[in-house]
């Protein structure tokens, strides 16, 4: 059965990438796909479900706004960006939702500093993310937040393109 | 018990003699403004121990920038009674070293050798220094500190080492080599990045940042035993671990108590101790000579700047205000001065001021230029920086002229710092 949930899972995941749509609602799923699901949310802390709806895990789907998970910044700011509060406000109330759901926020800076004053930079990202998804409704319990500075970059250009990527917080879920 | 410990210092060097790796490249791109030129003459005796001696001194001085050598082409005298002046004085030599060298019956090598001033036809320093024979290159090292010394006037570096990190791709190593970049030992090596090594002041132990535990969290490691303790793993990030001069107690950075902020801990991670309460982002703490204040990095002015402190407790004062950011500031060895990586229009520069007229001056042309640190002499500063797309270590005299690059094998060097005299 996890083999299914795993393809499943792939599958929606190559079909996010081919894409990138305005989040719409969920379709009612098929039926094979509903039962996988409850088998992974599994059955201890399942919120009250008001419609089948929300019966995939939402997490999975390509087309929610879930499926981003990284919050950008202009260079040396730490503040989220009116562009990301969507994002991290439906992520702060699916962890509400979730509360089996724990998720790593990890701060990221371009090189345009010392390595330790973009390990804080980096920190302060994570901070304020944390700090949103807490007042959305996100238990401190649920959130890990660390910094990796310039040191995880994912590009090592020297220009503004690659600079931007590395300017932001990851929502690091659990698996 | 004297006899045991140089045995077991010994027998550690045989260990980590058997893991050290390759060594780094380092090309000469700068020199100084009047070279003195010297003689290095081949040494009598063993002819491969000689050799080796030979290549070191050489290597050494001339990485010095100082020094031009000048071919002995062919004469090879070893005692003074067989200099010819003569021969020396019309190929422009001011120096010469002469000597002779032994490997003993017990293991030891011995070498005896002579400074010579070519001109006054006197003799400048004479002495022997030996050491085990898996240790010929560091008397080549001492004969060039030598030799530097009695030229110069200042201390020779040449047999310190140096600490930095090498990335590669995602695999990141905690190295050690001789500042020549010889006899590479890795110390850490792991998956997970390795930041902000900092040598303790008498070069026993290495403090550093490790992110093993998935996130930064501060080490301390004994370098002669491996054995290492955790100094600092709250919650956030741990980082900036900097050495008292008197290696009592170390800075560290922690954001355990909201953003980054500088406190104070024992080397086994006691006694910990708030000492900012800026509530902005204070870190980089670095020491003065006298253990008395700190100079660090903080943006509570609105940009990364950098500011002093009384370790004591009190207010910071800011010490840079010029256009552009600063970062990394290290005090000079004398207190008067401190260098640090200064951004201004999109490039780092390495660049030293007087911590008394503010003057600030740039000793480098500009590029990627980050994380400067004296040598134990004063004279020269290792910092990383950047050439053929890759991270690699550089050397500027404290004049700016002489200059050397370091490359590494593969990967990228970074985060260097110099260590202090053995």
């Amino acid at each position: 059965m996890k083999k299914l949930v795993i393809s499943i899972v792939l599958v929606n995941l190559l079909a996010a990438c081919a894409s990138k749509k305005e989040p719409e609602s969920v379709a009612a799923p098929a039926t094979p796909t509903q039962k996988v699901e409850k088998q992974v949310e599994g059955s201890k802390t399942t919120p009250a479900a008001p419609s089948a709806a929300t019966d995939i895990d939402p997490l999975n789907d390509p087309n929610s706004i879930l499926s981003k998970r990284s919050a950008y910044y202009p260079f040396d700011v730490a503040v989220v960006q009116d562009e990301d509060k969507p994002m991290v406000q439906a992520h702060a109330k699916y962890l509400a939702g979730h509360s089996n759901r724990n998720v790593r926020l990890e701060g990221n800076c371009d090189e345009r500093g010392s390595n330790e004053y973009n390990l804080s930079l980096g920190q302060r990202r994570a901070d304020g993310v944390k700090k949103m998804l807490e007042l959305g409704g996100a238990k401190a319990s649920q959130l890990d937040n660390v910094s990796y500075g310039e040191e995880k970059p994912r590009c090592t250009d020297h220009d503004e393109a690659c600079w931007k990527q590395n300017r932001r917080t990851d929502l690091n879920y659990a698996k | 018990m004297a006899g045991v410990l140089r045995g077991l210092f010994g027998l550690w060097l045989l260990v980590q003699a058997s893991i050290s790796m390759a060594t780094l490249n380092i090309e000469i791109i700068g020199a100084g403004e009047n070279q003195i030129p010297i003689a290095i003459v081949p040494f009598g005796g063993d002819e491969k121990i000689a050799q080796t001696i030979n290549e070191v001194v050489t290597g050494d001085l001339l990485r010095s920038g100082l020094f031009r050598l000048v071919d002995p082409a062919g004469k090879s005298p070893h005692q003074p009674a067989e200099v010819n002046y003569a021969d020396w004085q019309v190929r422009g030599a001011e120096a010469l070293a002469i000597g002779m060298v032994e490997a003993q019956l017990n293991g030891r090598i011995e070498a005896r050798f002579r400074l010579l001033d070519a001109v006054k036809e006197t003799e400048l320093a004479g002495q022997a220094v030996s050491a085990n024979e898996n240790q010929i290159r560091a008397i080549g090292h001492r004969i060039a500190d030598l030799i530097y010394e009695k030229m110069t006037g200042d201390k020779g570096v040449f047999s310190t080492r140096i600490v930095y990190v090498n990335r590669q791709g995602k695999r990141f190593s905690l190295v050690v080599a001789d500042s020549d970049g010889h006899n590479e030992q890795v110390v850490l090596a792991q998956n997970e990045p390795i930041m902000s090594p900092a040598w303790s002041p008498d070069g026993s132990h290495l403090a550093y940042v490790s992110f093993e535990t998935g996130h930064a969290t501060v080490y301390v490691q004994s370098l002669y035993t491996n054995q290492r303790v955790v100094l600092a793993n709250f919650r956030g990030s741990n980082s900036a671990p900097a050495w008292s001069p008197d290696g009592k107690q170390l800075a560290v950075v922690l954001t355990r108590d909201g953003s980054s902020q500088i406190y104070l801990v024992r080397p086994d991670g006691s006694e910990l101790r708030r000492l900012s309460f800026s509530g902005a982002i204070d870190t980089e703490p670095n020491f003065s000579p006298d253990g008395q204040s700190l100079l660090f990095t903080s943006d509570r002015g609105g940009s990364a700047q950098i500011y002093r402190m009384p370790v004591a407790g009190g207010p910071a004062q800011r010490m840079t205000f010029d256009e552009g950011t600063n970062f990394s500031p290290r005090h000079s060895l004398d207190g008067k001065s401190f260098v640090f990586a200064h951004l201004v229009k999109g490039k780092f520069y390495i660049a030293v001021q007087d911590l008394q007229a503010g003057q600030m001056s740039l000793l480098t042309e500009g590029g990627w230029e980050k994380r400067p640190s004296f040598a134990p002499n004063g004279k020269l500063i290792l910092f990383a920086s950047e050439a053929r797309g890759r991270g690699i270590l550089a050397t500027v005299s404290s004049d700016g002229r002489v200059k050397q690059h370091m490359f590494t094998q593969n990967g990228d060097a970074r985060e260097p710092m110099w260590g202090p005299y053995n």
